[in-house]
């Protein structure tokens, strides 16, 4: 969290009311959304209403034995970040204190209360390589210069968008804390490495573009089907057991985006510590460094204060953005906008607000879309271009997706990828249902497809789309009067969907050649099941029974591409396609 | 400490009362009924000049004369080794007749959470004996695994069976850690639950001689519903001392978590809160959060706290807010189911919905056997394969079923019977638990079995099997 380092402390209050995260205080003269510290031992907190002389405050912290009477101290700014490079390779509680920081300084596993700590690491010094020279023109976002953040990142250092810019005075390399100024502007201004900014304020940027390349993600399911480009928005809803945070981490894993931040909002405390232990061993398949190296961890577990998981997303879509700037193609996954949902709940209700749909507040709906805006493929203002795609995973209660979190952002988001708790219990992974899920980005990132994966891919895909569709009509007449009684090409029709599931949506993200299917591999696996489909439909039609078609012997090798290596997959298709071919003309 | 006679309203399980000095939210409170007797109780609300207090120990026989005196403190647990072997109430006082706790500590009973980043990730397998839960829905050592069951169904006797089976087996390594094996305890916080039922916890801890290395909470189902609230904390403090400075492995059985919601729902009301889906309050999400991430183990030190939560769903179903929330935050969940129960499945544990996520991590090579993933995913699979038939069945017939389906029929008959009814007394080692899944598996064709790796169905599949049934 940003330090508030001016002097300008206002007025200071005193408490009035202590009830939970809410606390009054009068006297305080602050302003909406001010960054307060409560109480004797300083509690970090936000006022979130001003009634007369009555100040509310949501308290970040737990707020046991604070007692009316105990001072509030009013800092004059509002909830804002330290954005400077430090931020990848971190692990942030909810309002940007690194959790590695606190543990030291508590010295202790608990998280105890009053303690700060900065966003960024102020003494630490980084090699400073300018960009520009003395005399050049710059403007408010401009780059004029790098630093190596990590293996992976080439951390660029902007002229904050709130300068007004001007020529460059002084300039040059060398070794800087983020404090320092590293340039001096003609208009008397310093630039330095860190740069702050209010978490409820979407950083500037230019026009909004229509995306047109994938987030391409290594899931079959994601990438064949329902596919998100880069700068989208996309929401996955589910029961719990469905496979959501699986579902998230594979996409913090391998997705082809420069930059992920992950928030962990509202959700359970080992699965974080399992992000924490992963992140810094596994490779990125881009790039073959350490993942932690392109990642921002935000960790605000279900049993951390309450307010602090209101305000985790902000912090994360803040961070996100500052990358952005830098032209950077940044994922953002939020795993779970209902946690964060029910913060909101929980502070509005403790307000007594007037409570809308289930308790929610009015605003719900509103707070949903301008989060989901500020993703987006955008011109900087520097005239780079950066995207930001989110993903939101939703917990509807009883995995109901009537309920009003999930119904509010599907009216936002374009990309809808519905669990299934039925799939789940039968092990399909990931438990994706096709028949709800969509993706509105598919026509606008066709072209791509076809220019980097496939020149018949849309088509291909469209025949996996129909026989799914058909299979599912057909399961309803299965269930009435069997398998047996329906026609022999219906009975085909229900074989190849059965290896589309088992063979091409199904994916196993424990086995490590399965985690990551390049997009090409996908694309094979759907070839050699319409390949198969095709024989099988000659076959058929030159009189030969659908339980001979079933059992050759080289059809559930089908299952097997999947877990093939990368490299091998060409050979082994072909060798299958062929057998495929010889076996099923064998029988005519 | 000012004692003041200031009450001036008592609403439910609530008294508010004027005061002329600072309240610290959370803090103790005593009240002295005319009676003589005292009621402990907690601050829920502090303004300047008036507090609210929910009152654990029920309100009647308090009158706006009664005196209120706040303690200066929130509220603690003394702890101590030598509370194990103990039975205390749900406040913590002891009623075994034994003698007065001396603590080494008293420690606040809300309790912090964990640092992300100080915790260990659970991935030791803990192996409990019972094949449902081992094979299929592996618990591991700082897991929180509740059971969601339903009144009538016997989620006691399997919490009872898992206290007394629990154990972690020997590692075939033999590091260093063998020598200094780290002792077991069970802390066991009963909510609401009858007289009988705590019976029957204590004679079964009595028999096998658990009672030495367990804590026992008891609020019985007339003890005060808003002292449930406290119970499940102070049966956690108390797991976090024995694990966190002394390093037990803990086993925390809590039972029954819908009792515990009810009585914050009663306080929710009583305090004329907005009320969230079905009357509970909206705040039960962090509310069940906060027990339940309780659960976990630490770098660095040697105990670990695993949960396991019972609940019963009301009316069975699962969408409920409390299982619903429970779901949401835990690792997972073992199912009990009613049909199985009639028919006379012992434990009748549902594999199907039943899950535990940290399963992946905790099984295996080095930990349990390299071929249980494949084996559990390929019977989650034919045995959600042969339920789905028996609809079928239903209809149809089994005739008209094709000669595989019937495998898949007697595949889900064989599972039920073999695999999961092994009654409440067998202990089965994990080795056990797989070879019947082997044994089950093979009867269905090689080529069938799609989740399971080439080599281990050419070591493990057993071959005469699959034609005994086929002869049959």
């Amino acid at each position: 969290m940003s330090q508030a380092t001016d002097t300008d402390v206002r007025e200071d209050g005193q408490i009035e009311s202590v009830s939970g995260p809410v606390v009054t205080a009068t006297d305080l003269g602050a302003r909406m959304n001010d960054v307060v510290y409560v109480g004797d031992e300083g509690l970090m907190g936000e006022v979130i209403e001003i009634e007369g002389n009555l100040y509310t405050i949501q308290v970040y912290e737990e707020t046991s034995a604070v007692a009316p009477g105990e001072p509030v101290e009013n800092t004059g700014e509002p909830l804002s970040v330290d954005l400077g490079p430090g931020m990848l390779d971190t692990i942030y509680d909810g309002v940007q204190r690194p959790l590695d920081v606190l543990e030291e300084k508590m010295n202790s596993a608990f998280l105890d209360r009053g303690v700060d700590a900065p966003g960024i690491d102020l003494e630490k010094t980084w090699e400073f390589e300018p960009t520009v020279e003395e005399g050049d023109e710059v403007e408010p976002g401009d780059v004029i210069g790098v630093v190596d953040e990590t293996v992976t990142i080439e951390h660029k250092v902007m002229v904050p968008p709130d300068y007004e810019g001007g020529e460059v005075v002084a300039i040059e390399a060398g070794n800087f804390t983020v404090e320092e100024p590293v340039a001096e502007l003609s208009s008397g201004e310093e630039v330095q490495m860190r740069q702050e900014w209010p978490v409820r304020e979407a950083r500037p940027a230019g026009d909004k573009q229509t995306p047109t390349t994938p987030l391409v993600s290594g899931q079959r399911i994601l990438d064949g089907l329902f596919p998100l480009a880069k700068g989208g928005t996309a929401a996955i809803p589910g029961p719990f057991g469905s496979g959501k945070t699986v579902t998230q981490q594979s996409l913090a894993k391998f997705s082809d985006a420069d930059i992920v931040v992950y928030i962990g909002c509202g959700e359970r405390g080992n699965e974080m510590t399992e992000v924490i232990d992963d992140f810094p061993e596994l490779p990125d398949p881009q790039t073959g460094n350490a993942l932690m190296a392109r990642t921002c961890l935000i960790a605000n577990t279900s049993n951390m204060p309450v307010a602090a998981r209101e305000s985790c997303v902000y912090t994360g879509i803040t961070i996100a953005e500052f990358y952005r700037d830098m032209g950077y193609d940044v994922a953002l996954m939020a795993d779970s906008t209902s946690r964060w949902a029910e913060a909101m709940r929980e502070i509005s209700s403790r307000l007594e607000e007037m409570p809308g749909e289930e308790g929610y507040p009015a605003y719900l709906a509103a707070r949903l879309s301008q989060f989901y805006e500020r993703a987006g493929y955008f011109e900087t203002i520097n005239g780079m271009e950066g995207s930001i795609s989110v993903i939101g995973a939703v917990s509807p209660p009883g995995g109901d997706f009537s309920e009003p979190v999930t119904q509010n952002t599907l009216r936002i988001v374009k990309t809808f990828w519905a669990l299934d708790a039925d799939l789940a219990e039968r092990r399909h992974f990931p438990a994706i249902n096709w028949d709800e899920s969509y993706s509105l980005y598919k026509d606008q990132l066709d072209p791509w497809y076809r220019d980097n994966v496939a020149e018949d891919f849309p088509e291909i895909r469209q025949w996996a789309v129909d026989i799914l569709d058909e299979e599912g009509e057909l399961q309803e007449i299965v269930q009435l009067v069997g398998k047996d009684a329906l026609p022999e090409d219906q009975r085909l029709i229900l074989e190849v969907a059965k290896y589309l599931r088992e063979a091409w949506l199904q994916q196993n993200a424990f086995i490590e050649v399965d985690q990551y299917c390049p997009p090409e591999k996908t694309y094979r696996i759907l070839q050699a099941i319409k390949h198969f489909n095709d024989e099988a439909s000659e076959a058929l039609e030159a009189g030969v029974p659908v339980e001979e078609i079933q059992n050759v012997d080289a059809a559930p090798k089908l299952n097997r591409i999947a877990s093939t290596e990368d490299d091998e997959v060409p050979e082994f298709v072909d060798d299958l396609e062929e057998s495929l071919s010889n076996q099923l003309r064998e029988l005519y | 400490m000012k004692e003041y006679q200031t009450i001036t309203e008592i609403s439910g399980p609530l008294v508010f009362a004027e005061v002329d000095e600072a309240i610290g939210y959370d803090e103790m409170v005593e009240i002295e009924a005319p009676d003589g007797s005292t009621r402990r109780g907690q601050v829920l609300e502090s303004s300047e000049g008036l507090v609210a207090i929910q009152v654990f120990e029920g309100t009647s026989g308090i009158d706006m004369d009664s005196s209120v005196r706040f303690l200066g403190e929130t509220m603690k647990m003394p702890v101590t080794e030598d509370l194990l072997g103990r039975v205390l109430d749900g406040s913590g006082n002891p009623i075994d007749g034994g003698p007065d706790i001396v603590p080494e500590e008293r420690r606040d009973i809300v309790g912090e959470a964990i640092n992300p980043y100080a915790r260990e990730y659970p991935e030791e397998f803990i192996q409990t004996g019972v094949s449902g839960i081992d094979g299929m829905n592996t618990l591991v050592r700082g897991q929180k695994l509740p059971i969601f069951s339903g009144s009538g169904l016997p989620h006691n006797d399997l919490a009872l069976q898992i206290a007394r089976q629990a154990t972690v087996p020997e590692e075939s390594e033999g590091g260093d850690d063998d020598d200094e094996e780290s002792e077991f305890a069970v802390i066991f916080g009963a909510m609401g639950i009858t007289q009988e039922e705590a019976n029957e916890f204590m004679a079964d801890f009595e028999r096998t001689g658990a009672l030495e290395r367990s804590v026992v909470f008891m609020n019985l189902a007339d003890d005060p519903a808003v002292e449930r609230t406290v119970t499940p904390r102070l049966a956690l403090t108390t797991a976090e001392y024995l694990a966190f400075e002394h390093g037990y492995h803990t086993l925390v059985i809590l039972t029954d978590m819908t009792n515990y919601c009810e009585a914050l729902r009663e306080i929710g009301a009583a305090r004329e809160e907005v009320p969230g889906r079905r009357g509970y309050p909206g705040y039960m999400y962090t509310d069940l959060a906060q027990i339940y991430e309780r659960a976990g183990r630490i770098k660095g030190v040697e105990g670990s706290i695993t949960q396991i939560p019972i609940l019963t769903m009301p009316g069975d179903d699962d969408t409920h807010p409390i299982p619903d929330l429970t779901g949401y935050i835990t690792e997972g969940q073992i199912v009990m189911d009613r049909d199985l129960n009639s028919q006379g499945l012992k434990p009748p544990v549902n594999v199907l919905p039943s899950l535990s996520r940290l399963m992946d991590d905790g099984i295996g090579e080095g930990f349990t056997r390299a071929d249980h993933a494949d084996v559990s995913d390929q019977m989650y699979a034919a045995y959600a394969e042969g339920e789905d038939l028996r609809d079928l069945v239903n209809i149809v017939g089994r005739e008209a079923l094709s000669e595989r389906d019937n495998k898949f029929l007697d595949f889900a008959d064989r599972f039920e019977a073999e695999f999961v009814d092994q009654g409440f007394q067998t202990d089965r080692s994990i080795d056990e638990t797989l070879d019947i899944g082997w044994e089950l598996l093979s009867m269905l064709p090689k080529t069938e079995l799609n989740r399971v790796d080439e080599e281990l169905i050419e070591e493990h599949y057993v071959e005469d099997v699959g034609e005994e049934v086929a002869a049959d």
